[in-house]
This record gives structure tokens, C-alpha cells and sequence, in this order.
């Protein structure tokens, strides 16, 4: 089960980085393009261990650089902050109810791209900035917001469809059934 | 709450993190074409899906509206073909006026095709990568254009098989340019806005001869060596003097719409 859940989202964040570069309709209708990177990184931090949200933070962070103009391993750090602040507080969280994973997404999503560009200002990059930063911020939080709670039903879906259920034994037992004669 | 063993695990990615931002550029550079190559199987996908969407949208179009396009398309084949006689009338001229002057002839310039495979995702880079790489003879710092023949930018690093294109108002695109006007001033195109792709910045440094004015066309100077001079960048907008006049800053709405690239030209030397 946890082989699958692993296959699963690694298997999406490469898919979800590839859309974010070869469709580009989000951007040109709202002007920003939405990132599912920081959604992925609320589900890996709310249902896997922190290994696994390493591992996810260093997979989708080298791929998102990998097509971008970002100097390879900046995207890294940022994404596992996220994922390591909500791994640490995921207790707290109720996990399951679409509101919390919606506030997490939107936390997510508006923390991941304001860390990138101070990361990327830090080490003397001079990324495109302005008033319209703001828009596209906005648009990227909303977007990331959004598409978490869809994320979780996504997930809950696949995990339903491939994967296995627990066999339970179950108190029947035949040489112990009543039978009611006349 | 976190313990030890997480303070250990962000310690080590904060780690790899800085190994990795630390690598020289020639291995960083060959690292990225690496990951992005293990894409290439799924831009058969894209270019399918975008292929049928263009012909759900055809399916749509009514025959009265595809003979009106067919009738409107005929005409400006016609146009073009006689521009193209003319054209090369001027040139065979061109080349009997070069001769008379002992001038030497213009080198011919070579153009491919490519199509444009993948965008940036960040919001704060403004790249593109195209379906040319070095297999195809393509090299860094050539300079790209529009299918239309416009300004788009130039190539900014190059694998086997694809390439990556920096466009015009990322800050890492700078242009010599030239406006087309009677004092033919100079500048620099630099970074545009975040938002609109198809505004950038233009400064120009002789603030006390400046005759700038919407709608003056905008070229490549020629300047530098990377793009070659006469290429159309776009026109401008608006002009206003920065720093107690010390330098002019004219807004230019760039001609290739850089939005909706699907196919460029790369000029080869």
C-alpha cells in the first residue's frame, strides 16, 4: 500500500511538472501558471513519513529546475520547508476534511513561490518582478488552494481503484451457527 | 513536534540542496538537459492534445466561414507572391549595385524551423525550450525569430536534441536596438513586466537628442555580434526621461506575440 502511494505521487509530480511547461491555457488565461508541486508536498506531508517528503521535495524539485530557467536544486529547499513544517504539525491537522486541505494549499502554495524568489535574490539572480508579481502570486495560491482538496479525492480514488484491502477474519464461524429447527 | 532526527533529515537536504547549487556550470547545464530529456516521450502527448483541440475547433467552423478564410488566405498569397517577385528583383539589383561598388555581397542567412515543445514554469523566467538541438547544428547565442520574421530572442543553452530559448524581456535578454526615426537613436532592450509578455523596457542614453515617439518602429542595431542588424522588435508605445533626464526609458510593444509561440525560425550565421 505504501509501495503504491509512493509510485503514485511521484508519479504524479512528474506528470504535474510536465503540465505546468507544456500547457500553458492556465497562463494564458490568469497570466500565471498554477504549480501542483507545493499540493503535492501537503499530501506527501499529511500521509507519508518525512523520508518520503524529502525524497519528494528533491524528485519534483531538480525536474521543476530541470525545465526551468532556475539555477538545478534551487526548487528543492523551498518545497521541503513546506513539507516538513506540516509533516511536524500534521497532528493537529484534520486531514481529511476539504477546508483543512484547502488552507493548507493556499498556505502551501503562497509560501513555495516567495521562498523560491528569495532564494533565487540570495544567490544573486535576478528574477522578472513587479507589480504584476502580485497578480500571478495571487493566482498560484488560489490555484494551489484549489487543486489540493481535488488532489486528495484524486489520491483516494486511485488508492480505492489499485489498491489492496486488509484481509479480516470474521467472527462467523459455521460449527458455531445456531440452527433453528421446528 | 520536531526532533533530532528531523533536524537531521532537513540538514541533509539544505545539504544536497547546496551540493547541487554548487556544481560547476558545464555539469549543472549537462544535468538539466539530462532530467529534461526524460520528458521527451511525453511531448508526442502534448503535440497530440494540442493537435486535437486545434481540430475540435475546426470541426466547429462552418463552410461558409472556411470559404471566406480559404478566399482571404488565396488573396494574401497572392499579395505575398508578387512581394516576393519584387523582392527578388530588388536583390538580383542589390547584387549589380554590390558588384559596381566592389562591394562583397551580403553572406546568405540560413533559417530552420522549430517548434516550441515546452515553456517555463516558473512565472518569473521568461524561456521556451524548441525541438532543435546541437544534432541539428544549433549552437548558443543564436539569435530566434517569430515565424512571422519578428524578434523572439536567442538561444540560451543547447542539448543533443532540444534547446533552450531566452525570450525577449526575461533580464537575462539584452538587445542592442536601434529606433527607426530621423536621429536613429540607440539602446538597450531589457526586462519587461511579469504580467504582460508583450510590453518590454528600452533605455536609451542620450536622453538630449531624443526624439522618441509612439509608434516609432524599433530593429536590432546590429551591435554586439549576437543578432544581426534590421531584425523588427516591436514599436513604441510610450517614452518618458528617468533620473532627472540622465537616460530615457521607452516602453516597446513587441511585434512577435510571444504568448501564442508555436513555431520560430533559428538564424543560423
Amino acid at each position: 500500500m505504501i509501495a503504491l502511494q509512493h509510485i503514485l505521487l511521484f508519479a504524479t509530480a512528474f506528470l504535474a511538472v510536465f503540465w505546468e511547461a507544456a500547457f500553458p491555457f492556465v497562463r494564458a488565461m490568469f497570466g500565471a501558471q498554477i504549480s501542483l508541486l507545493p499540493p503535492l508536498m501537503v499530501y506527501a506531508a499529511l500521509n507519508l513519513g518525512l523520508t518520503s517528503v524529502a525524497a519528494l521535495a528533491v524528485v519534483s524539485g531538480v525536474l521543476f529546475d530541470s525545465l526551468s530557467a532556475n539555477p538545478l536544486g534551487i526548487s528543492i529547499l523551498p518545497l521541503f520547508m513546506i513539507g516538513l513544517v506540516i509533516w511536524a504539525r500534521r497532528d493537529l491537522v484534520l486531514r481529511d476534511q476539504p477546508f483543512a486541505q484547502f488552507v493548507l494549499g493556499l498556505f502551501a502554495s503562497a509560501a513555495t513561490p516567495v521562498l523560491m524568489v528569495v532564494l533565487l535574490l540570495t544567490a544573486g539572480q535576478t528574477p522578472l518582478l513587479g507589480w504584476g508579481s502580485l497578480w500571478q502570486w495571487l493566482i498560484m495560491s488560489l490555484g494551489g488552494a484549489c487543486a489540493t482538496p481535488i488532489l486528495f479525492i484524486l489520491f483516494g480514488w486511485a488508492h480505492h481503484a489499485l489498491g489492496y484491502r486488509r484481509v479480516t477474519e470474521t467472527s462467523f464461524r459455521p460449527d458455531r451457527e445456531i440452527r433453528r429447527g421446528r | 513536534m520536531l526532533r533530532r532526527p528531523h533536524y537531521i533529515a532537513a540538514g541533509l537536504v539544505a545539504l544536497l540542496t547546496l551540493l547541487v547549487l554548487n556544481l560547476p556550470g558545464h555539469t549543472t547545464a549537462r544535468l538539466k538537459l539530462a532530467l529534461g530529456s526524460l520528458f521527451l516521450p511525453l511531448f508526442g502527448l502534448a503535440s497530440g492534445t494540442q493537435q486535437a483541440t486545434g481540430h475540435a475547433g475546426n470541426a466547429l467552423l462552418s463552410k461558409g466561414e472556411l470559404l471566406r478564410l480559404n478566399e482571404s488566405l488565396h488573396r494574401e498569397n497572392q499579395w505575398l507572391r508578387l512581394q516576393a517577385a519584387q523582392a527578388d528583383e530588388l536583390g538580383r539589383e542589390n547584387a549589380r549595385l554590390r558588384e559596381l561598388l566592389e562591394r562583397r555581397a551580403q553572406a546568405k542567412r540560413h533559417y530552420k524551423l522549430a517548434n516550441v515543445v515546452l515553456r517555463d514554469p516558473a512565472n518569473w523566467w521568461r524561456t521556451v525550450q524548441i525541438d532543435l538541438g546541437s544534432r541539428h547544428g544549433v549552437s548558443n547565442n543564436l539569435p530566434v525569430l517569430s515565424a512571422e520574421g519578428f524578434l523572439v530572442g536567442r538561444i540560451a543553452q543547447t542539448g543533443p536534441t532540444l534547446a533552450q530559448v531566452l525570450l525577449l524581456g526575461d533580464p537575462n535578454c539584452r538587445v542592442a536596438a536601434l529606433v527607426e526615426n530621423e536621429s536613429r537613436e540607440a539602446g538597450v532592450i531589457g526586462a519587461g513586466g511579469p504580467f504582460d509578455s508583450s510590453l518590454v523596457e528600452m533605455r536609451c542614453y542620450l536622453s538630449r537628442t531624443t526624439n522618441l515617439k509612439p509608434g516609432q518602429r524599433v530593429v536590432t542595431s546590429g551591435d554586439g555580434g549576437l543578432f544581426p542588424k534590421g531584425i523588427l522588435i516591436g514599436t513604441i508605445t510610450d517614452a518618458r526621461p528617468v533620473e532627472s533626464g540622465l537616460y530615457t526609458m521607452a516602453q516597446v510593444k513587441l511585434a512577435a506575440n510571444l504568448a501564442r509561440l508555436e513555431e520560430v525560425w533559428v538564424l543560423f550565421p
